[in-house]
């Protein structure tokens, strides 16, 4: 019986997640438009060759290591010409991206500043290569390998970075707000008071909600994940199923934070709109929708008191950035801090009555 | 089981200064349809839900089927049956998916949350949502819920508040039948016609005490009332009515001009010598007039 009122509950709760159009279109339909919108105006131009002239011999080409240079060949889509005004013109024109000349030994790339993200990911490239090649003309061990897989990861592809920080605002806004409206709903409409004279614990009650707010992440993730891989090319580095238990604590999280929330305001709408002015700043902070690399220190250092920025990271880090597994323990533990402080709060705030 | 279903001793619910609940004894018996009447914030609420279990009381002792009904009592929950003032639904759920969550609830089989969908005249709405249905309805439904495990004691909540006169006593069909069975139906209500059509006994409160506990027919026995003669609107000139001799008051409502008098025989003799007996009512004390003579002051619910 014990199961059978779980699994009735749980039902009872998932149809009304699913019926309830808003909640839905907040969970899913929304992130996913940015995913979109993000995937496919960056992601096509991450994605695509960048155009380089070659102006007379570039000895540095020629000298690459043979895994810099499938490396470089995939990057790069080489054109040559012995005219260094023509090869100018092309990329004024913006029929190639950048032109590359050897002055003595030094490495002259000239490029336009239109197409910022098609420049930045140029000039970071070729300084790749060429910190590269000095590496190793130097003698010293070249850390070759390493530095492309960064640049690849971290801005060639947009929506590398972009999947894993939409799902984490995803997950916070759909977990949050879910706590927040159900405690206050069931609050307002005595429906609480009327389980706790039903025979059915309230760990089963509180299980149930849990178990549909981890069901819906997890529906999240399979949605973005799947829609990016394959409309977008994302691809997920080898510890991602890491991510899973990550989301599931990130959702423990947040659904404290909705309790919170719901604890403390007085209507439904009131406990949504809290939830919601909490958890968009913080998205913002946290490099949901941007990376926080070009932002000044101080802002950098909020972001890191900011749960949801140690989901990202989290996320990042197993998803995309091919790191090991253990890197998610540590934004986990964090992760599990803050849901235990919040909901001892919620606890403390929680009242029966909607006075 | 032997015993009363419900025993209260010296109930006291205390909200700051507010006495809600102040020193309230009483027993319902095995199998008794009982009610608590009384005015907005005369405490019944209150003294419901400590009955339930809901409500730490400050003071006094609640025993239901014997047994302490708080701190939450499992052994107790699967054998009381609470429709709350407010109906308490899951949201966006249809009345079936509602009744059959709270059947899984209490573990009893779907078949039974359908025939009590039956019962309360909703089967034919089963597939609304809750949000859709009308007050009556989910008046209904929610009792459905109430009694789906087959409780030995029920407690309503002001069940037909918020109803039109009309889905009232449709409602009381069903009410009424609620304690066939043997079952013990403890109901609260601020309606008099409401507690004397359907209630074994009546306990009157007002300001957190209980004024008067008895049958609805002891409770107006018990009244020196006068005799209210109700004749159908526009057949009487009030202010020549009111110059009958025994007419001590008239006054002049929707369905009539209400004659209040002492001496009953004499003032129908005058309208029966006038031929204006054509649908007179005559009413002899009411509950109201318990209240009034309780309390010193007009039932207003
Ligand atoms: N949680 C509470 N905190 C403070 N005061 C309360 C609380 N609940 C009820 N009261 C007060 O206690 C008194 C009795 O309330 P109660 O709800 O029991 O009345 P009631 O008879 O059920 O009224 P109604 O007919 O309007 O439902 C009221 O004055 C009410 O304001
Ligand atoms: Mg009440």
């Amino acid at each position: 019986m014990r199961w059978r009122g779980f699994a009735s509950l749980s039902r009872a709760i998932l149809r009304g997640f699913l019926r309830d159009r808003a909640a839905v279109f907040f969970a899913i339909v929304f992130p996913l438009m940015f995913l979109v919108l993000f995937g496919g105006i960056l992601g096509n131009q991450g994605a695509s060759e960048v155009e380089l002239v070659e102006v007379g011999q570039v000895r540095l080409f020629d000298e690459l290591p043979a895994g810099a240079r499938e490396a470089f060949e995939d990057t790069f889509e080489v054109t040559r010409t012995d005219d260094r005004a023509e090869a100018i013109e092309l990329v004024r024109s913006g029929e190639a991206d950048v032109a590359v000349e050897m002055d003595g030994s030094r490495l002259v790339a000239t490029y336009t500043g239109t197409d910022q993200v098609a420049s930045a990911m140029t000039r970071g490239t070729l300084q790749a290569f060429v910190d590269g090649a000095n590496l190793a003309a130097s003698g010293r061990p070249p850390a070759f390998d390493l530095e492309m897989q960064r640049v690849e990861d971290d801005s060639l592809e947009a929506i590398q970075f972009i999947t894993p920080g939409l799902l984490g605002w995803a997950v916070a806004m759909s977990a949050s707000f879910g706590a927040a409206a159900t405690l206050q709903g069931w609050r307002q409409s005595k429906l609480l008071r009327r389980l706790q004279l039903a025979p059915v614990s309230t760990r089963t009650v509180v299980g149930a909600r849990v178990a549909v707010t981890v069901a819906v992440a997890l529906a999240q993730m399979a949605i973005f994940v799947g829609l990016g891989a394959a409309a977008f090319g994302l691809q997920l580095a080898g510890a991602w199923p890491m991510a899973v238990p990550l989301l599931v604590v990130g959702t423990l999280c947040f659904m404290s934070l909705g309790l919170l929330a719901g604890a403390v305001a007085r209507t439904t709408e009131g406990a949504v709109n809290m939830a919601n002015f909490l958890v968009l700043p913080m998205a913002f902070l946290s490099g949901s929708f941007f990376p926080l690399d070009g932002t000044p220190g101080w802002l950098q250092a909020i972001s890191r008191v900011l749960p949801l920025w140690h989901l990202n990271q989290g996320m990042l880090d197993v998803m995309v950035r091919g790191q090991s597994a253990a890197a998610a323990l540590a934004p986990m533990a964090v992760l599990a801090g803050f849901a235990l402080v919040m909901t001892l709060a919620a606890a403390r705030l929680f009242r029966w009555e909607s006075a | 089981m032997t015993g009363p279903a419900i025993e209260v001793t010296d109930l006291v619910k205390v909200y700051g200064e507010l006495r809600a609940v102040d020193g309230v004894s009483l027993t319902v018996e095995e199998g008794e349809f009982f009610g608590i009447l009384g005015p907005n914030g005369a405490g019944k609420t209150t003294a419901l839900e400590m009955m339930e279990g809901l409500r730490r009381p400050d003071d006094g002792t609640v025993r239901v089927l014997g047994l302490p009904p708080w701190p939450r009592n499992a052994d107790l929950l699967p054998r009381i049956g609470v429709q709350l003032q407010a109906s308490s639904f899951f949201e966006r759920l249809t009345a079936r998916e509602q009744i059959h969550t709270f059947a899984d609830l209490y573990g009893v089989p779907g078949a039974q949350a359908d025939g009590w969908l039956e019962r309360v005249g909703m089967a034919d709405k089963a597939g609304d949502r809750v949000e859709d249905l009308s007050g009556g309805q989910a008046q209904r439904l929610s009792i459905a819920c109430a009694l789906v495990h087959e409780p030995e004691v029920v407690f309503l909540d002001e069940p037909t508040a918020a109803l039109d006169p009309q889905a009232r006593r449709n409602l009381w069909d069903l009410l009424s039948g609620l304690n066939d069975s043997g079952r013990t139906v403890v109901l609260t209500t601020h309606y008099m016609d409401e507690a004397e059509v359907l209630c074994d006994r009546v306990a009157i409160v007002d300001h957190g005490r209980l004024l008067r506990l008895d049958t609805p027919a002891a409770l107006v026995r018990g009244l020196d009332a006068p005799t209210r003669i109700t004749v159908g609107p526009g057949l009487l000139d009030p202010v020549r009515a009111g110059a009958l001799p025994a007419v001590d008051d008239v006054a002049v409502r929707v369905d009539g001009t209400v004659l209040t008098t002492r001496s009953p025989a004499a003032v129908l003799a005058r309208l029966a010598e006038a031929e204006q007996l054509d649908g007179v009512r005559v009413q002899t004390g009411t509950l109201e007039d318990v209240f009034l003579d309780l309390t010193g002051r007009e039932y207003r619910a």
